[in-house]
């Protein structure tokens, strides 16, 4: 059986229950996605896109899904303490896949800044809901974009109005923990709009009692003039496996900061499609893997330079030990019209065991006849020289891996431009390595 | 000190050292000459433990302890020291977070606490100034766009902070301006006390007049073929190293 084929009969059998839980706007998008679903399939290795990760095996498990909206019977405010100091945020949860109310005693948004749920946005501005969601995340190009816009039934949406900055930081930690091996389908879309800045820092934590999949789409609109900052950090377990597509839409003049950290996972997909259509906008996308024992991470960007004067700066970085599995590819797409284009990437990659693997493709597809584009890739082992001269110096071996290694993905690190959370970050990655990172610090949900 | 005895080894299956015999007493500072290829960078790894280098035959004792059976870092906090030829830069490693893992590493072996910040930036701050290494060098990282002059003087440096009792020098003075190798050698005669020792190698007189050699050391094919005083540095300065060579075949 094909492995999509259990949530098309789910579809089915539950469609009812679908629309009755959710909106008109996520509902107008589902037979479509099931369609999509039905007629391509979850993507195989065949698909360029997708040629180092089996996602139809990572959905055959039967996994549980909660479509009747049950609300988790966890308080995720009183059980889980921010461990990023100094930074104070605005902190929202997600667990599975239901969206948790705010904190009693947390600080309200700034004016012109909203963030709730799918829901209420389709009762609090219908028209902006529907002009925006599903534009992006095309159900007819993936697989699981089609299977999440098919079951999705709420999610979240953050919104800023024109000018409007703002300053502190969100922060929504997403939080796999059920009963049951659960599939979540979460949803995120983003508007932020001209002249307006965000930042936006996502952090995926899971218990490990259960096997968990989830599916995030998010689409992220940035207006012109406008800037986004989303950092991304997962700490899940083994048995988790996370699809995460990022789509977004940049008008001109605008700036898009990703920033992508995978500490700890099983198997993780980021695929990443961001068109830059507006003249003069600018994308930089970093990101640092360190993976060992089975995990398996594969970060694919796509960048569409649609605009002339546009650039695209990406920086990835895999620290590979045990029998890790990393991939990783960059395509530069750079359109006819998209003159004077700039792009620099670099993807490069430390193999730490003869058995962890990499998979690396920068790829640089040109229309355009003036423009400076240069992407490079390097896949080796730690600098033999380095570490002796740190053991002549009387660092033990292990010790100065460590610092060799932490060195170099803080490379990434030392570009995510909140202070605190580069602090922070490059500490998790140091205990990462350090192989305590077997639990978020602080957090008594995943202790419980 | 330390006492070298018919020591064989090689490097990729080469043989290099030929079986050397050279007894080091405290205090003593020892020069080792000789053409290029002779073999005195392998000696110099060969006793810091560089695992590119395999001893064949031969035994090394250092301070009563088998210097062989030690690994790498054993040996470093047994007080053995190497200023490196080539200093490797270590991008992203700060100078800093560099010599605290040393310090604290050498400490812990000796059963000792960690060193408080406080006191591990003061101890920085004292050995910086010997060699005249600006404070701005400890935030980079190790050797990460130094000159070859910062290189040299923070071999130096780290063997202030970690006061071997026996110190290699290994060509610390090639690619050095005169104000820097003054500099360099000036901060090692700082160093040295009535414990302390030194293997230096070096192909100038220059480094002869400021370290005053107890003894000078001639390598030639993996062999020390001649021994002398500081004099016998100076002749090969005048002479180069064929009348020996000459007087080894005659």
């Amino acid at each position: 059986m094909r492995a999509e084929q259990q949530y098309l009969d789910l579809f089915d059998k539950e469609r009812d229950t679908l629309f009755r839980h959710s909106c008109d706007t996520l509902n107008a998008r589902r037979d479509t996605a099931r369609r999509d679903l039905d007629r391509h399939g979850f993507p195989t290795r065949h698909d360029e896109r997708c040629k180092y990760t089996d996602v139809a095996s990572a959905f055959a498990p039967d996994y549980g899904l909660n479509l009747t909206r049950i609300v988790p019977g966890v308080d995720p405010y009183a059980t889980y303490r921010c461990q990023v100091p100094n930074l104070s945020t605005n902190l929202y949860f997600v667990v599975n896949d239901s969206i948790m109310p705010p904190a009693a005693a947390s600080a309200p948004l700034p004016d012109g800044v909203t963030l709730c749920s799918l829901l209420e946005a389709s009762r609090r501005c219908p028209d902006l809901l529907n002009a925006h969601y599903g534009q992006l995340a095309d159900t007819a190009n993936d697989g699981v974009t089609a299977l999440n816009t098919m079951i999705a039934q709420d999610g979240l949406f953050i919104h800023v109005a024109a000018g409007v900055k703002c300053t502190r930081p969100i922060q929504i930690v997403n939080v796999s923990a059920a009963q049951i091996d659960l599939l979540s389908t979460r949803r995120v879309l983003i508007i932020v709009e001209p002249g307006a800045e965000l930042s936006l820092l996502f952090c995926d934590h899971s218990d490990d009692r259960h096997r968990y999949a989830t599916t995030q789409v998010t689409e992220a609109f940035v207006g012109h003039d406008a800037h986004l900052n989303l950092y991304s950090i997962e700490e899940t377990h083994p048995g988790n496996k996370r699809f995460s597509h990022l789509y977004a839409d940049q008008k001109a003049n605008s700036r898009l900061t990703l920033g992508s950290i995978t500490l700890m996972a099983g198997l993780t997909r980021n695929r990443t499609d961001i068109r830059l259509t507006g003249q003069g906008a600018e994308t930089c996308a970093y990101g640092c893997v360190v993976a060992d024992g089975e995990e398996h991470v594969d970060n694919n960007l796509l960048i569409e330079h649609a605009a002339e004067g546009c650039t695209s700066d990406l920086l990835y970085k895999y620290v590979l030990d045990g029998r890790a599995v990393g991939a990783f590819a960059g395509h530069i797409l750079v359109q006819q019209d998209a003159q004077h284009t700039v792009s620099n990437e670099t993807n490069a990659n430390l193999c730490a065991s003869p058995e962890a693997r990499m998979y690396t493709r920068p790829i640089l597809e040109i229309y355009a006849d003036d423009v400076k584009c240069n992407h490079g890739s390097t896949i080796g082992r730690l600098d033999e020289q380095a570490l002796f001269y740190m053991r002549q110096r009387g660092i033990e071996e292990a010790e100065a891996r460590l610092l060799l290694q932490h060195a170099f993905v803080n490379d990434v690190i030392r570009r995510v431009e909140l202070e605190p959370l580069r602090d922070r970050l490059s500490h998790l990655v140091e205990m990462r390595f350090r192989g305590l990172l077997r639990r978020c610090e602080g957090c008594t949900m995943c202790a419980q | 000190m330390l006492e070298i005895k018919n020591l064989h080894a090689s490097v990729e299956g080469k043989e290099i050292l030929k079986g050397i015999d050279l007894t080091i007493g405290d205090g003593e500072v020892h020069v080792l000459m000789g053409p290029n290829g002779s073999g005195k960078s392998t000696l110099s790894n060969v006793l810091v433990g560089n695992p590119k280098y395999s001893v064949t035959e031969g035994s090394v004792t250092f301070n009563g302890k088998d210097l062989l059976a030690l690994s790498a870092e054993d040996r470093s906090h047994e007080g053995l020291f190497m200023s490196f030829q080539m200093p490797v830069e270590i991008p992203g490693v700060s100078m800093t977070n560099f010599l605290r893992a040393a310090l604290n590493a050498k400490r812990k072996y000796h059963g000792l606490e960690p060193l408080p910040a406080g006191e591990l930036l003061k101890l920085l701050r004292e050995k910086r100034k010997l060699v005249g290494l600006d404070a701005h060098f400890m935030s980079r990282g190790v050797n990460e766009g130094f000159s070859g002059g910062e290189k040299k003087r923070n071999e130096i440096f780290q063997m202030a902070v970690l006061e071997p009792s026996l110190s290699i020098l290994d060509e610390t003075d090639s690619g050095l301006d005169v104000d820097a190798l003054r500099t360099v050698a000036e901060g090692f005669n700082q160093l040295r006390t009535p414990q302390t020792s030194a293997i230096v190698i070096t192909h100038y007189q220059r480094m002869l007049d400021y370290l005053r050699p107890d003894y000078v050391h001639v390598l030639v094919d993996g062999r020390i073929v001649k021994n002398g005083d500081a004099s016998l540095g100076y002749a090969i300065e005048e002479r180069g190293f064929d009348w020996i060579k000459n007087e080894i075949n005659a």
